[in-house]
């Protein structure tokens, strides 16, 4: 290596590459902002929803899920109408919903309240102006489709006749999948005791999901309907589908 | 930057492997317990509820 070389080669050490080092903290912020949307889209909503998840199952036991019948009940007994469980304070968890068609393993917690910070974050939560569960009218919850656990994740992929179950102190209330409806963020109407139609005195007991539609973008909201199909006390034990997730044992 | 930051570690290559590895995860591991939660809560909520 000659005197000239060595100098050279001296030269491109010592003086900062300006440019070379910009590129390299550009890409290193490229990298970084796609493993924070990896984190907030994915890794984290697999911690919080499993978090999420064993809160229910803590919730489902307080609600009295172990509570099983001596001799089973026969598939179809009808338990006449459903009892309605009075309204739960403010952002306090009162009930549970399982939606099978969301995993097998799928259950999170139903608060009272839609407030973004205070309920939203720990599952689904209850629109306040609306009926219980079981109750005529329109029992109605919202929780997020991305971020936060993504409770509603797959409501997009419900099909008719899929079961939705919602579990109270008083018992398990039924519902079967019906229809998916899409509004603007101000379309309130999803909320009457017969969806769309203000003032209609209802007949039928419905339950109504709310989340943000398109995925990942509030411009419009995703609305999913089921029908009341049955319901069965607390004493009855849970149905046949859900009991071993109920008790924490899936 | 990186060039500097790898002759800046000590050692034989593969000590300056192990060494950057370790580096890397320490980061990582920062990013995903400290600083993405911390960018988290000022990233405005997507809004799943109907309102007037």
């Amino acid at each position: 290596m000659t005197i000239r070389d060595r100098s050279a080669v001296r030269v491109r050490h010592s003086r900062p590459d300006v440019l070379g080092v910009i590129g390299e903290l550009l890409v290193t912020a490229g990298v970084f902002v796609f493993l924070f949307l990896g984190w907030q889209l994915w890794l984290n909503d697999l911690i919080v929803g499993g978090e999420q998840r064993e809160e229910a199952i803590a919730l489902s036991r307080e609600l009295g899920s172990s509570a099983i019948p001596a001799t089973p009940v026969a598939p179809g007994t009808d338990f006449g109408d459903p009892v309605i469980s009075p309204v739960a304070a403010d952002t306090a968890l009162f009930a549970n919903i399982y939606v099978p068609r969301f995993g097998a393993d799928y259950v999170r917690t139903i608060a009272e309240g839609v407030h973004a910070s205070r309920v939203l974050t720990t599952g689904a939560g209850h629109y306040p102006e609306t009926q219980m569960p079981g109750e005529v009218g329109n029992f109605a919850i919202a929780a997020h489709r991305t971020t936060w656990g993504a409770p509603f994740n797959k409501i997009g992929e419900l099909q008719v006749g899929d079961k939705i179950y919602v579990q109270t102190a008083e018992g398990w209330y039924t519902y079967l999948f019906r229809s998916l409806e899409y509004v603007p963020p101000t379309g309130v109407g999803v909320l009457e005791p017969v969806p769309q139609q203000v003032g209609v005195a209802s007949t039928d007991r419905l339950i109504t999901l709310t989340s943000c539609n398109p995925l990942l973008s509030a411009a419009e909201r995703i609305i999913a309907y089921g029908l009341f199909d049955s319901w069965r006390p607390r004493s009855a034990g849970p149905p046949a589908e859900i009991a071993a997730l109920a008790q924490g044992e899936v | 930057m990186y060039a500097a930051l790898w002759r800046a570690l000590p050692g034989p290559t593969w000590l300056r492997v192990i060494l950057a590895l370790l580096i890397v995860t320490a980061v990582l591991a920062a990013c995903l317990f400290f600083v993405f939660p911390w960018i988290n809560s000022f990233v405005s909520v997507t809004d799943v509820t109907v309102e007037r």
